[in-house]
C-alpha cells in the first residue's frame, strides 16, 4: 500500500503540517555542498571582537552602562553576538532564498507535493535561525574564553539569539519574496551596514540627538543588541520586555507575509 | 466510479488574458487523457489548476473528488507531477532527490529510501544513484523527474510536454515507461504538441485552442471526424502548385494548397493520384499516407502561427 496519507486540511490548504521535511532537505543540501562557506559568517564578528575589543578596548578602558562600569570588550561582545545572529539569519533567508526562488525553482517543486506555502516558510526560516544559533553558540564560547561574560544569565543569550535570528530570518525572507533581480538585492547592505554601525554596537546611542536615537530604536538590531547586552552583563532594565516583544511581532509579521507571498507566487 | 477529474466551465483569467475559457471535461479513473493545442492555448494553465498549484477564476473543478482551492495538500498527496521544465534539486544527488521528495509527502525515511531504490531501477538510473544531477543527459533528467513524480505512488500522473527536447531514443524509452504505468492502472494526463506522442499514449484527448475546446475524442475518432482516411501529397514546385491546384480542384474531398505542396484529403489516395496523372499533371514527387492526428490538429487550430 501507499506510504503516503493525505494530510488534514490546515489553514485553508496553506499547510501540509510537514515543515520538518524542508529543514531536513536544507541540512542535507548544506552537508553535501557548502558547509565551509557557513564558517565564514562565524568569523566576521570574531574578527571585530579581536580588533575592536582588544585594540580599542586597550585605549578606551571601560564604559558606563546604567551606572555600572564594564570593560569595553564586554560592552561590544554582546552587540557582536546579536550581529552574528543577524548575519547568519539574513544570509540564509535572503541570498539563499533568492536563488531557490528565482533560479533553482525549488519552492515550485516543493509545492507540487503535499506541502503548503506555510510549511515552506516555516522550514526555511527555521533553517536560517539554526544557522544564526550555531554562530551564536560559537561566539558565546569565544566570549567566555576571553572573560567577557559577566553574568550567568548569559546562557539565556542562546534562546534570545534564536529569537533575534527568527525575527531577522522571517523579515529577510519576506523582503526577498519581492525581489526579482540582483540589483534589487543590493539594497540589502544599504540597510544592514548602517544598522550594524549605529545600533549601540560600539558606543551608547546617547551620543546622538534624541531624533536620531528614536530612529535607531525603530530598527531591530538595536533591540537585539540591548537584549543580549542585558543578559551577558547582568545589568537589566524593564525595557527587556519591549525588546523581546519587538522580535515576537517581527517574527509574526514575517511569517504571515512570507506565506502570503508564497501563495501568491506559486498557488494563485 | 466517480471521475478523477471533473471540470465544468473551468476558467482562468490573468489580468486581461483569458488563458482558459470555460472548458468542461471529465476523466474517468485509469484513462490516459491528452490535452493538445498550440503554444499559448491554455494547456499548461489547465494542468496547473488540476495540479492544485493555480486557483481557478471561475467554474467547477474537482480532482479526486476534492476542491483544489481548499484541499491543495490533500489532492497533491495523490498526484504525481512532471513539469515542463526539469526542476530537479541541484544541491542534492540523484537518489537524495527522490528521498527528500518522498519526505515532502510525509513518507518515513525507510519507506522513501526503499521506494527510491525501486524507482531508480524503473527509471534505469540505478548506477547513477550517487551522481550529481547537473551533468545528467536530458533524457536521464526527464526519467529522474518522472521517477520523482512517482515517489508518492500517485493515483494520477500529470505530464506537461514530457518528451519535448529529447532525442528519439530517449523519447521511446520514456514512452515505454509511461506505457507500463498506464498498464498498471495509473491515470495519465498529458499535454503535448507531438501528435505521434498523443497517438501512442492517449486513449482520449481534447484539442484546445485559445483557451477553448475545439474537439474531443479518441485519436481514431478524431481522425474519422475531422479528416479523411488518406492524404495525398503532391509537389509541382513552388511556382506551379497554385496553378495546378486550380485544374485538379475537383479531386478528393478537400484540398489544402501550401507553398511547397498540395494536400489532397481523400478516401483513396492512389486512385486520386492516378486521376491527376491521367490529366497530364505529373508531380515531381508524390506521397500517399494515412491521415494522422497532425492533420486533424492543423485543420482545427489552423496553419498560421498565432502568438
Amino acid at each position: 500500500m501507499s506510504a503516503v496519507t493525505a494530510p488534514r486540511r490546515r489553514f485553508g490548504g496553506l499547510s501540509g503540517g510537514n515543515a520538518r521535511a524542508i529543514i531536513e532537505r536544507g541540512l542535507r543540501a548544506t552537508m553535501s555542498n557548502n558547509y565551509l562557506i557557513i564558517l565564514s559568517g562565524f568569523f566576521e564578528p570574531v574578527f571585530y571582537l579581536f580588533s575592536m575589543g582588544i585594540g580599542l578596548g586597550g585605549i578606551i578602558g571601560s564604559i558606563d552602562v546604567n551606572g555600572t562600569s564594564i570593560p569595553y570588550g564586554a560592552y561590544i561582545a554582546p552587540a557582536l553576538l546579536a550581529v552574528s545572529a543577524m548575519n547568519g539569519a539574513i544570509y540564509d533567508s535572503t541570498w539563499n532564498v533568492f536563488f531557490k526562488l528565482n533560479f533553482g525553482k525549488l519552492y515550485q517543486t516543493m509545492l507540487l507535493t503535499s506541502l503548503g506555502p506555510l510549511d515552506v516558510a516555516i522550514g526555511e526560516i527555521t533553517l536560517a535561525l539554526l544557522r544564526g544559533g550555531v554562530y551564536a553558540v560559537g561566539f558565546l564560547i569565544v566570549m567566555q574564553a576571553m572573560g567577557l561574560v559577566l553574568s550567568p544569565f548569559a546562557l539565556l543569550a542562546i534562546p534570545a539569539v534564536i529569537l533575534i535570528a527568527a525575527g531577522f530570518a522571517s523579515m529577510g525572507m519576506a523582503f526577498t519574496s519581492y525581489m526579482k533581480t540582483f540589483q534589487q538585492m543590493d539594497w540589502l547592505p544599504m540597510v544592514m551596514l548602517p544598522m550594524f554601525l549605529f545600533s549601540a554596537t560600539f558606543y551608547p546611542i546617547t551620543v546622538y540627538p534624541e531624533a536620531i536615537q528614536l530612529m535607531i530604536q525603530a530598527f531591530p538590531l538595536w533591540h537585539g543588541v540591548e537584549l543580549i547586552r542585558m543578559l551577558t552583563t547582568g545589568i537589566f532594565t524593564s525595557a527587556i520586555w519591549i525588546h523581546i516583544g519587538y522580535f515576537l511581532v517581527m517574527l509574526g509579521i514575517g511569517v504571515v507575509v512570507v506565506s502570503r507571498r508564497l501563495r501568491k507566487l506559486f498557488l494563485s | 466510479m466517480p471521475p478523477v477529474i471533473r471540470a465544468e466551465n473551468l476558467t482562468k483569467v490573468y489580468g486581461d488574458l483569458t488563458a482558459v475559457n470555460g472548458i468542461s471535461f471529465e476523466v474517468p479513473r485509469g484513462e490516459s487523457f491528452g490535452l493538445l493545442g498550440p503554444n499559448g492555448a491554455g494547456k499548461s494553465t489547465a494542468m496547473k489548476m488540476i495540479a492544485s498549484v493555480s486557483a481557478r477564476t471561475s467554474g467547477v473543478l474537482e480532482v479526486l473528488g476534492l476542491d483544489p482551492n481548499t484541499d491543495g495538500p490533500a489532492i497533491r498527496s495523490q498526484l504525481g507531477v512532471v513539469p515542463q521544465e526539469d526542476n530537479l534539486d541541484q544541491e542534492l544527488r540523484v537518489a537524495e532527490n527522490l528521498i527528500s521528495y518522498g519526505r515532502f509527502f510525509g513518507m518515513s525515511r525507510a519507506d522513501a529510501t526503499a521506494r527510491a531504490t525501486e524507482l531508480l531501477e524503473f527509471a534505469q538510473l540505478t548506477d547513477r544513484a550517487k551522481a550529481k544531477v547537473e551533468p545528467l543527459s536530458g533524457g536521464m533528467k526527464r526519467r529522474l523527474t518522472i521517477a520523482r513524480s512517482l515517489m508518492n505512488d500517485p493515483q494520477m500522473l500529470l505530464l506537461d510536454e514530457p518528451t519535448t527536447g529529447l532525442d528519439p531514443q530517449a523519447r521511446h524509452v520514456l514512452w515505454d515507461r509511461l506505457f507500463r504505468l498506464k498498464e498498471r492502472g495509473t491515470t495519465l494526463i498529458l499535454t503535448t504538441h507531438y501528435m505521434d506522442e498523443a497517438e501512442q499514449l492517449c486513449d482520449r484527448l481534447i484539442v484546445v485552442d485559445q483557451g477553448a475546446i475545439m474537439a474531443e475524442g479518441s485519436p481514431a475518432q478524431l481522425i474519422r471526424e475531422h479528416s479523411t482516411r488518406e492524404v495525398l501529397e503532391v509537389r509541382y514546385g513552388s511556382a506551379n502548385n497554385a496553378v495546378v491546384a486550380k485544374q485538379i480542384a475537383d479531386v478528393g474531398d478537400r484540398q489544402e494548397i501550401l507553398p511547397d505542396r498540395i494536400l489532397i484529403y481523400s478516401d483513396n489516395g492512389e486512385r486520386d493520384l492516378a486521376e491527376i496523372t491521367k490529366r497530364g499533371h505529373h508531380p515531381t514527387t508524390s506521397l500517399v499516407r494515412r491521415s494522422s492526428l497532425e492533420d486533424v490538429f492543423l485543420r482545427l487550430t489552423g496553419r498560421t502561427l498565432v502568438e
